[in-house]
């Protein structure tokens, strides 16, 4: 028979790590080390409230405000203890925790109607819609996943090397020098002489025309079969004339004929 | 193909399955059945294809690779029992994805279409961008449109290739969501993060594994 010694203490309920505990955690029982790992893996602090929840099997729909606050807060400090990255919604949380406590200890008016919201309702709200998403994500990861429980079969192909040509008929050459003589004639040496031109002497020329003071249809006054150069020429000319106000210029109506006479023909008699 | 149509409606149904089977084969994203439809000039008519796909599928049932129906299309893929075995060839393995992700995926796939800050409101905490990142990155969510309010934010909601990839024919596949009860009992919260031997550490209340989970019809 072993020697028992005697303690003034009861015989300890368990020994951990050779230390002997005298009575059961109240609590989880976490060694320190991995209580940071814990505390570390709660996503934030509607996901330390649901811990605490469903750890205390506590009833959503009637949260105790008090008790729930007072270990919410336990929890934040222990975390902020070990200096562990607080996010700020944990102590956003712990304000609007103390908020609602408050809200409740206040005495509610008699007869106030039942429909007045229980200030609990908004947190039991997010506590379930978080609590419903966390499941379902938790569902989502254990369907069968590509790359991780399945993969994508694709077998080699080995594409011929065979190079595949197009089809020429003869037609299609022939086609093909017609083009080229075309392109060919476009292409003639085309020697461009510089005509000398003077806008001056088309003044005269046109002045000339115009001779007598009778009305010339715009039109005859251009040469067309000389060329572009001869119209444009042309044109100034008729422009300067009438800038130095040596002609007129007349149009019965839009799109009408353009006639065209030496200026102070009117007051002139006819010879 | 330079086949003319012709021959092409004079091959056999069996022939054609084969084809089917090859083309299938050959691509690693899913085949929709107008694809398919393509590869026989449009000769062969929807309702056939699917009865040679169904008859693909029964053909490759005892195999280690089957033919799968998903939203996109139609696709052969390994069965997911034998994805440890081939692990071991391919060390590359996938990695598993935190909760943070999850969560976010979780919302996006339920409450679509959704913005940073509706994914905020049910988290409690702001949204990771390194959750938005990886999941765009994996191509399973994308930006759907902006809400009409001041800040004008990004919606995002689920793809065709998140359906694909999980093996859902619609959203209408997903799991439905469960209506908690006030005492159902969560699994043993820190999945992934933390080891087996530290979870035995914390010493996880052994009462927990003996319960019967309450609602849950399906097992995930």
């Amino acid at each position: 028979m072993p020697l028992e010694l005697v303690h003034s203490q009861s015989q300890p309920v368990a020994r951990v790590r050779g230390q002997p505990l005298h009575e059961l955690p109240p609590d989880l029982y976490i060694p320190p080390e991995a209580l940071e790992v814990f505390l570390e893996t709660f996503q934030g602090p509607l996901d330390l409230l649901l811990y605490l929840i469903r750890k205390a099997d506590i009833d959503v729909l009637d949260i105790p405000m008090a008790r729930l606050t007072e270990q919410y807060l336990e929890y934040v400090e222990a975390m902020r203890h070990r200096n562990l990255e607080l996010a700020a919604e944990y102590l956003v949380m712990a304000a609007m925790l103390m908020e609602i406590k408050s809200r409740m200890l206040l005495p509610r008016p008699r007869g106030a109607d039942e429909d007045e919201l229980d200030p609990r309702a908004e947190l039991v709200r997010r506590l379930l819609e978080y609590e419903r998403m966390k499941l379902a994500a938790q569902r989502l990861d254990r369907l069968p996943q590509r790359d991780r429980d399945f993969a994508a079969v694709e077998v080699w192909v080995e594409r011929s090397a065979v190079q595949r040509l197009p089809n020429v008929s003869a037609g299609d050459l022939e086609n093909a020098w017609r083009s080229l003589l075309a392109r060919a004639r476009l292409r003639q040496h085309h020697k461009v002489a510089r005509e000398e031109l003077s806008v001056r002497e088309h003044m005269t020329l046109i002045l000339r025309q115009l001779a007598g003071g009778a009305f010339h249809e715009f039109t005859q006054l251009f040469e067309p079969w000389r060329g572009v150069a001869a119209l444009v020429v042309s044109f100034l000319a008729l422009l300067e004339l009438a800038r130095e106000g040596l002609i007129e210029v007349t149009q019965a109506a839009p799109y009408a004929p353009i006639y065209v006479r030496l200026a102070g023909s009117g007051e002139r008699a006819q010879p | 193909m330079s086949r003319p149509t012709a021959e092409t409606a004079m091959l056999s149904l069996a022939a054609a399955k084969t084809v089917l089977e090859t083309a299938l084969l050959s691509s690693q994203e899913p085949l929709a059945i107008a694809d398919l439809r393509k590869l026989f000039d449009e000769a062969l008519g929807a309702d056939t294809l699917r009865r040679l796909l169904d008859e693909l599928r029964e053909e490759w049932a005892g195999k280690g690779v089957e033919l799968v129906h998903l939203a996109s299309g139609w696709r052969f893929q390994t069965r997911p029992g034998l994805q440890h075995y081939l692990d071991r060839i391919d060390s590359d393995r996938a990695p598993r994805y935190s909760r943070a992700v999850l969560e976010t995926l979780a919302i996006i796939a339920y409450r679509q279409p959704v913005t940073r800050g509706d994914i905020e409101d049910v988290r409690g905490v702001t949204v990771s961008a390194n959750a938005i990142r990886a999941l765009e990155a994996r191509g399973w969510i994308d930006v759907v449109g902006h809400r009409d309010a001041p800040g004008r934010p990004a919606l995002y909601a689920t793809t065709k290739a998140f359906l694909d990839d999980l093996g859902l024919r619609s959203l209408q596949e997903l799991p439905p969501l469960e209506e908690i009860a006030q005492t159902l009992q969560l699994e043993p919260a820190p999945v992934q993060q933390v080891s087996e031997a530290e979870i035995r550490h914390i010493g996880e209340e052994p009462h927990n594994e003996e319960q019967p989970h309450k609602a849950t019809g399906t097992d995930g």
